[in-house]
């Protein structure tokens, strides 16, 4: 087991050297210079050519990415055109929002999403699977602010069961921390729920068809043993596959999220970034989330091995 | 003078409802299967008429202020209201409708496009696949909106930048899926046929490959074209997509958030047109999908 652990996690680091790659590539053709940027509108020439040579941005390519790699590998990102800050310092501020919402998010999407999808199969064609379709037609086609906004207005304008917008530090008590967070779970789970709803519907499905299952029927198993032991074990694969590639849609959400919401993480630091077109931090958050992505596959292929004994590579 | 779908369908009829004889047509039989699809077509098929004949249906320059007309309600005068600077927003929504749209169906071409050349020479030429397929699983690896993010906001924010970042984004999961197409299909028969008697390996692309990737390809395109929408709506409403002198549903709504609390209109209507049209594109894609494929409707 740990010998194919080492083996997939070092198998991972040619995707992240590309992922790195790809990014610098981005930020290297940009048009625009950082130095004449961070040189402000007043500034001679030679200064310019000062800054240009102080941050290094008269080498070469190859240099340059070099260079690049390196800080990456110690953990710097870089400094802030904007602030002047280093961006690991400005990221590290934001993460605990971020990662509430993330961490929270998929809890619920997978706590509502894998039972529906179970029952949804093993009631076919029934009033809960038209339900369950309805849910998960809806969760792919309405966008996360206009969930977001439609759970404002019902639930923090017209009800006031929650507030309408902010964050508060998980430090000031667990109560304001959730009650701030519930709608934003909501609207930023919905495409994900119905992602894994399909996926866990289609999954226990295909089981319930199998041999061992008419097997396990005929010695007279109840049905709730029959989904929960056998057909959702046997369908655990497919379901973690897409638990770990729907993270795709969640960090993409948690930017509008954070947006919609005004809750001051990752997101929100990108997306001002965007406005300001504070490039570092660009790359730097977005480097921070395809890692994320990356690191929470490679624990999805590992959880294979958990699943199904059988897999062993 | 019965067609024969039309003479299969009243033979199945007993089998499957105890009434007799309500089967009808053809016609009738395909609705009552592909209900959301028809459903989801005529929806699609309004929203794309009343973009394209926006000028036609009592709308106003979508840009002009009105300084004195500032954020009203919905009225008889202004069937959405109007914005924070006056502008009316039926006339921003329809127009606005241009876009999406125009960046849905590109993006959606582009990238079927651009999967299709790729994941038919991945799959068929051994040696291209393994460079590539590296490189392209290093840009799935970064989520598509983020990528798209991160290319726009390199370039200057235009609906051709968006456009081509957004299919950018979009190519490398349609290479895989026409990858995949390809190496089952060139393990068949008669594309071995084909290889022995000395067809050139292009022409054995063309001809015996790609017509069978296409049924995938299509049901994928609409997938595609509906996500494209989204991210187009995503990329505008946090100010890393098209220039604000273009209105789209995604921009209105950003403009409509502070003012979200008291006029709710500003958002309400273009989220509703937005929703509606991707409902309806993924009820299409839905429906083509088991129609063209019945057995990957089992799986999803």
């Amino acid at each position: 087991m740990l010998a194919f652990i080492i083996r997939r996690l070092f198998g991972a680091i040619p995707v992240v050297a590309l992922v790195a790659l790809i990014i610098f590539c981005l930020l290297y053709f940009a048009p625009g210079d950082p130095a004449t940027i961070i040189a402000g509108d007043l500034a001679t020439p030679e200064e310019i050519d000062r800054i240009r040579v102080a941050l290094g941005l008269d080498q070469p390519f190859h240099v340059r990415l070099g260079i690049f790699l390196l800080n990456l590998v110690k953990g710097d990102l870089g400094t802030s055109i904007f602030s002047n800050l280093p961006v690991t310092h400005l990221i590290a501020q934001r993460l605990e929002p971020t990662f509430s919402l993330g961490v929270l998010t998929v809890l619920l999407s997978v706590v509502v999403a894998v039972p529906l999808g179970a029952l949804a199969a093993w009631r076919a064609r029934r009033a809960v699977d038209r339900l369950a379709l309805v849910v998960s037609v809806l969760g792919f086609s309405v966008p996360v602010f206009v969930v977001g906004y439609l759970l404002i207005w019902v639930f923090a304008i017209k009800l006031a069961w929650f507030p309408v917008q902010g964050y508060t530090p998980l430090s000031h008590g667990v109560g304001p921390w959730l009650s701030n967070l519930v709608l934003p779970t909501l609207s930023l789970g919905m495409v994900y729920i119905a992602l894994i709803t399909r996926i866990t519907r289609a999954g226990v499905l295909e089981v319930l068809s199998q041999d061992y299952i008419r097997t396990a029927r005929a010695k007279g198993m109840g049905d709730r043993v029959i989904i929960w032991r056998h057909a959702l074990r046997n369908a655990a694969v497919p379901i973690a596959t897409v638990v770990g590639i729907g993270v795709a849609l969640l960090l993409g959400g948690v930017v509008v999220t954070e947006t919609v919401f005004a809750i001051p993480g990752v997101g929100r630091l990108l997306v001002d970034a965007i406005l300001r077109r504070d490039y570092p931090i660009i790359q730097g958050v977005i480097l921070l989330l395809a890692g994320i992505y990356i690191i929470v596959n490679l624990c999805v292929d590992i959880s294979y091995a958990i699943f199904d004994p059988r897999i062993r590579y | 003078m019965q067609s024969s779908t039309h003479a299969s369908a009243t033979e199945m009829a007993p089998a499957t409802s105890p009434e007799p004889e309500r089967v009808g047509s053809a016609w009738g039989l395909f609705l009552r299967h592909h209900g959301p699809m028809v459903f989801g077509a005529l929806v699609l098929a309004l929203i794309v008429a009343a973009a394209l004949l926006a000028p036609w249906l009592g709308t106003t320059d979508p840009q002009k202020l009105a300084p004195a007309a500032r954020l009203k309600l919905p009225s008889a005068q202004y069937w959405f209201g109007t914005d924070a600077l006056g502008r009316e927003l039926y006339s921003r929504v329809l127009y606005g409708g241009r876009v999406s749209l125009l960046v849905g169906f590109s993006v959606a071409a582009l990238a079927m496009f651009g999967g299709l050349v790729l994941g038919l020479l991945t799959g068929f030429f051994r040696q291209l696949d393994a460079v590539l397929m590296r490189v392209l699983e290093a840009f799935m690896a970064i989520p598509a909106i983020l990528l798209a993010i991160a290319l726009i906001a390199l370039t200057r924010a235009s609906v051709e930048n968006v456009i081509i970042a957004l299919a950018i984004a979009e190519t490398p999961r349609v290479t895989r899926l026409v990858r995949a197409v390809v190496l089952t299909l060139r393990e068949q028969t008669y594309v071995e046929a084909a290889i022995a008697i000395g067809t050139p390996p292009m022409l054995i692309l063309l001809r015996h490959i790609a017509p069978n990737a296409l049924a995938p390809l299509i049901v994928q395109g609409t997938f595609i074209c509906g996500s494209a929408i989204i991210s187009e709506s995503i990329l505008s409403f946090i100010g890393a997509g098209t220039p604000p002198s273009v209105p789209t549903w995604g921009s209105i709504i950003s403009e409509g958030r502070s003012y979200f609390q008291l006029f709710p209109n500003i958002i309400f209507f273009p989220a509703v047109f937005l929703s509606l049209t991707v409902l309806s594109i993924n009820l299409i894609g839905d429906g083509l999908r088991d129609l063209l494929d019945p057995r990957l409707s089992r799986e999803l």
